[in-house]
């Protein structure tokens, strides 16, 4: 597959898988106002993973639109970060990802924009997601303070959400290594306020990997079968 | 719903030059996250530029037993309808 695909497909299948784990908190929230407000997000990032499927569709100049490439792809081709598929898990989970996902998308989508000269339809699409995505963080935000730095459980559900998925983060800059130190100012920051522990960065520690290249959690022949299931049942479905 | 997590009245201004007018309400544990949720309930579909949010318990309203008292008075009391002048022409709204 053409480099420049395989990019643009990393971008969007974590935009879409991301859009997916938090489309499924719609009538579960705690209160409707965040049972929207999760929704809203979920809906930002479709937007913007379809945007990206069209784009890297067409580069590939294979014929495949914006859902050949999201629900007629097995799960090997898949390119998203492990963070993105992991199970929606309790709130915490689900805000904490949030911050780690959010913050590499800010840094990122900044990047691209800036890079107009080199990529301008990608930088378009950045430009356009920026804005989605600073709303995104300080959501995020708003809420690992208010979990960290509240009651007792809810300290320890975070904390516990920051550990589980600290790990995953890294396969965030094992292409984009140059953004890291951004996104470690932005987290650490947070992190601060919301008095949770940073965890440390031991080399030896779990360091999940793959999703790049297409291997995945166990979690993600789940998600795709509930996420493609309806458009490869009726191929074509429009309503 | 406990105190924690009270009752706001939300206020939204739909162009400039309009003013804010009220929307609904909603819970939220605090003023922030109330203009938050206020973003996200009330202006999904581009209905506003500003939000107010106020505390719904801080709202002194009119009582309907009262109603009579309040409102009944003015009604025959059609002087105060500025509806005893000529329009001048083209004076479109006044």
């Amino acid at each position: 597959m053409n480099e420049d695909v395989g990019y643009l497909l990393g971008l969007a299948d974590d935009a879409l898988i991301a859009s997916h784990r938090l489309s499924e908190w719609s009538s579960q929230a705690h209160d409707l106002e965040e049972d929207i407000a999760l929704s809203n997000i979920a809906l930002d990032l479709l937007g913007q993973a379809r945007m990206l499927l069209t784009l890297a569709g067409e580069r590939e100049g294979a014929g495949r639109d914006e859902d050949a490439l999201a629900y007629l792809r097995d799960e090997r081709e898949f390119r998203n970060v492990q963070l993105v598929e992991l199970p929606r898990g309790d709130f915490a989970v689900t805000v904490v990802r949030m911050l780690f996902f959010s913050a590499y998308q800010a840094e990122l989508y900044l990047r691209l924009e800036a890079e107009s000269g080199e990529r301008p339809d990608l930088a378009a699409i950045a430009a356009k997601s920026l804005k989605e995505v600073a709303y995104h963080l300080d959501h995020a935000t708003r809420w690992t303070v208010r979990l960290g730095d509240g009651t007792a459980e809810s300290h320890r559900r975070a904390q516990r959400a920051v550990d589980e998925l600290w790990p995953y983060t890294h396969e965030l800059f094992e292409t984009e290594g140059d953004l890291r130190g951004a996104w470690l100012a932005r987290v650490e920051r947070v992190l601060a306020e919301a008095t949770l522990t940073r965890p440390a960065d031991d080399a030896d520690r779990f360091r999940p990997t793959g999703g790049r290249s297409g291997v995945h959690t166990e979690h993600m022949g789940y998600l795709l079968a509930e996420m493609q299931h309806l458009h490869r049942s009726h191929p074509g479905a429009v309503w | 719903m406990t105190d924690s997590n009270p009752l706001w009245e939300v206020f939204v201004r739909p162009r400039r030059g309009l003013s804010h007018g009220h929307v609904g309400s909603l819970h939220a544990p605090d003023a922030e996250m109330a203009l938050r949720n206020a973003r996200d309930l009330y202006t999904r579909r581009e209905e506003g530029v500003s939000i107010w949010v106020v505390p719904a318990t801080e709202i002194t309203a009119s009582s309907p037993q009262e109603k009579d008292a309040f409102f009944d008075p003015a009604a025959d009391k059609i002087y105060r309808h500025p509806t005893f002048y000529e329009m001048p022409e083209g004076a479109e709204h006044i």
